[in-house]
């Protein structure tokens, strides 16, 4: 064992939940960097501090993103973390590897860092955490011969991501997958060279259930959904009944919209009335299914608080086809960047623009009419604007 | 010669094992075959199993080595890992489903997270690698993982529940829609370093960053100064100039936010809200954090109706009753004074005693 001494993380070494002080003090056995680390978070444990600067800019050539720069505020104590960057590597879609390639990015952080990794980043890029200035361009260098790239940082585009989808879900109505794929080669520009007022995140979620949770943490979501109707297979929900789920109590009464009828023998969906939540779906995998129009709503502006509060994201266009080269989705996503781009303060995420600059400005600029889907209500205040060639119309 | 830029992650296709590859968007249904265990059945007849096993996030090249042994014994090399940071070993033959479990228990690794479960906590960075943090994120999720360790490997609850921590209101771990949200917080304001301000901050763009315009230019000396009524201790300010440093380590802490969601299934997406404004960071275990989270979730688990997430069930029987059942004091903090404050007052004569 590596020689350390900390009284207090060794706490966190018990208990049955996997824990992170083995891997640092794993790490911490063969690097200098992670044993430095490990010592640094113990002193923070002592003194219910973080011990580490405000970042410094470093990067790779010809990028602008990709790299966060640290530096440590005890470097008189822990000379080896004294500079300890995090390079972000962007993930295989759908977190999806091949053992070789996770070995290969294993061997090229031992070369070049601290061992230490978050599989994966909140974003969902691979986190390579910790390394020294001079090793930044080597392991770029690496890692891009061995089919890396670096994620997004900054006023960028970062990392899309999207669920498991069509690779392992029946309930996918869109690729979630080949999506986003196309849209991170797309824009690998907007991804590395950081050109826009602040963050933009894409998240995609083959259906409802949103398990990216793209409706709270993307600028622009993509929800897939349908249009036409639940298919039913009326043996396996009867299926279902006999292996003992009350369909009247478990699927019919917590219908958010009450559109659905159970009679022991057969169940109706009144579909014009079905807002897709997927419960019945989620409860009765092999009875129903999404149905056969499918595609995706769009909604934008979600964001965590900082500035000016959290916000989930708004819808802007109920359904949309997404089929390859999904020429709809990018154009729209081009409009929408431009006129953030033109009209963002710094820092100011896309949402908290619309918010300042109203939904009617956003919707007349990226040329989408407006539609009920888009509110939950029509406003209740009388402060309504006009465009000018909206007036004299009615004058006969 | 120069490395090549702008070609992308690994294409994701080369990575899928044959089973998906065959069945890609041709799956049928699944099933939860226990807690942990996927079956993947796909319209041609094939079947795919997921085995899934918790991590702390926070793993060393070794352990990632460990878990690549591991899929190769068992999976022809194929494995990925979820939107919440478990590891997913992808399995098409059900014969070795077991003996994989065994070598995972064997190892150490949990298997759950599956169905009405507590699946893995996301996490920020923390102590470990952040600049801003107003408590540690790896440690706090280790201690209450230890302790709600059962409701991980089991599928007892009445829905699954999904914590989240961020050491910040920056929120890189976005947990303002969880059913559990952990969150660091301050409470005091920024110390304005004058020295420093000239050299290392933009002033006008310190100011534009307070959400409440607590801060002001003060041109004559160079240097910022804060209206300690109106800063609400949110650290914007020390993101964007480095001589406000805003952690405090008597004063920091973590805050408890309950009721939030993702999904659409039944009730809309919606925030988590206040439900403890502070506790304190007591490392390394942070007792009072983790107590606090296993009593709402053990009260959640005994009141709610199957099916109904936490933020559901507070909804139906009213957050006056979560106050009572959970034995959360209720106290001004509770009460939003932010800019959209107004809505979330009541603003009818229709509320339960308790």
């Amino acid at each position: 064992m590596a020689n350390t001494n900390t009284p207090l993380l060794d706490e966190l070494e018990k208990g049955k939940w996997p824990s992170f002080v083995k891997d640092l003090k794993q790490a911490a056995e063969k690097n200098p960097m992670a044993k430095d680390l490990l010592h640094q978070l113990e002193l923070s444990y002592k003194d219910k501090i973080g011990h580490w600067k405000h970042g410094g800019i470093v990067g790779v050539k010809g990028y602008g993103s990709g790299v966060i720069g640290r530096y440590s505020d005890r470097p008189d104590l822990f000379p080896n973390v004294q500079a300890f960057h995090t390079m972000r590597v962007n993930h295989p879609t759908g977190w999806f590897y091949k053992t070789d390639t996770l070995r290969k990015l294993c061997d090229i952080w031992d070369k070049h860092g601290s061992g230490l990794t978050n599989m994966h980043g909140s974003t969902g890029d691979a986190i390579l955490l910790g390394t020294t200035t001079d090793h930044l361009q080597s392991c770029y260098d690496d890692l891009s011969e061995a089919g890396f790239d670096l994620g997004g940082s900054g006023s960028a585009l970062r990392t899309p991501s999207a669920c498991v989808g069509p690779a392992r879900c029946e309930w996918a109505c869109i690729d979630s997958l080949d999506l986003c794929y196309n849209l991170t080669m797309t824009y690998q520009d907007q991804m590395h060279r950081p050109m826009f007022p602040y963050k933009f995140k894409i998240k995609i979620s083959a259906c409802a259930n949103d398990c990216v949770a793209s409706i709270a943490r993307s600028d622009l979501s993509v929800i897939g959904t349908w249009k036409d109707a639940i298919e039913i297979d009326q043996k396996e929900v009867l299926a279902c009944a006999a292996a003992g789920m009350n369909i009247q109590k478990e699927v019919c009464d917590l219908c958010p919209t009450r559109c659905m009828e159970w009679n022991d023998q057969k169940l109706k969906i009144y579909d014009e009335d079905c807002t897709r939540c997927m419960h019945c779906i989620n409860l009765m995998p092999k009875a129903l299914r999404p149905g056969k129009e499918r595609g995706a709503s769009i909604l934008v502006g979600g964001k965590a608080p900082i500035v000016r509060g959290a916000l989930l994201s708004w819808v802007i266009v109920p359904f949309m086809k997404l089929e390859p080269p999904y020429d709809e989705l990018k154009s729209l996503i081009e409009r929408i960047q431009d006129w953030w781009d033109e009209n963002g303060k710094s820092r100011e995420r896309l949402g908290e623009l619309i918010q300042r600059l109203g939904m009617r400005v956003f919707l007349k600029a990226v040329d989408l009419p407006a539609v009920p889907q888009m509110v939950k209500a029509p406003r209740t205040n009388p402060y309504v604007f006009f465009w000018p060639e909206d007036l004299n119309k009615e004058v006969k | 010669m120069a490395a090549k830029t702008d070609i992308g992650p690994p294409n994701y296709k080369t990575m899928l094992p044959p089973v998906i590859e065959r069945n890609y968007g041709n799956w049928l249904y699944h099933e939860i075959l226990k807690p942990g265990v996927l079956m993947h059945v796909s319209k041609s007849g094939d079947a795919l199993y997921s085995v899934r096993a918790g991590s702390p996030r926070l793993v060393s090249t070794d352990h990632i080595r460990e878990i690549c042994d591991i899929a190769d014994r068992y999976c022809n090399g194929y494995l990925r890992f979820t939107s919440r940071h478990n590891i997913e070993f992808l399995l098409d033959n059900r014969d070795r489903v077991e003996p994989l479990i065994a070598e995972l228990k064997d190892r150490g690794y949990p298997v759950g997270g599956t169905g009405h479960s507590i699946s893995n906590i996301v996490h920020t960075q923390g102590w470990v690698h952040c600049h801003t943090p107003a408590t540690d994120a790896s440690g706090p999720v280790k201690a209450l993982m230890d302790e709600i360790y059962d409701y991980f490997v089991t599928m007892k609850l009445p829905n699954h529940v999904r914590i989240a921590l961020a050491c910040c209101l920056n929120m890189c771990g976005a947990v303002h829609c969880s059913d559990i949200a952990i969150l660091g917080i301050h409470r005091t304001v920024p110390k304005t370093d004058n020295a420093r301000v000239p050299n290392v901050c933009e002033i006008p763009s310190t100011v534009a960053s307070c959400p409440t315009g607590a801060i002001r230019g003060d041109m004559k000396n160079k240097t910022l100064t804060v209206n300690e009524e109106k800063c609400m201790y949110c650290g914007n300010c020390y993101t964007v100039c480095p001589a406000m440093p805003i952690a405090d380590p008597d004063n920091d802490g973590i805050s408890i936010w309950v009721g939030g969601k993702v999904s659409n299934a039944r009730s809309a997406p919606k925030f988590s809200k206040l439900a403890i404004p502070f506790l304190p960071n007591n490392p390394p275990r942070w007792p009072e954090v983790v107590d606090a989270v296993k009593n709402i979730i053990e009260v959640y688990a005994s009141h709610a109706r199957k099916h109904e997430r936490v933020g559901e069930w507070i909804e139906r029987v009213g957050w006056e009753r979560f106050f009572a059942l959970t034995g959360i004091p209720f106290t001004d903090q509770h009460i939003d004074d932010f800019d959209m404050a107004t809505e979330t007052f009541r603003t009818s004569a229709q509320f339960k005693w308790r």
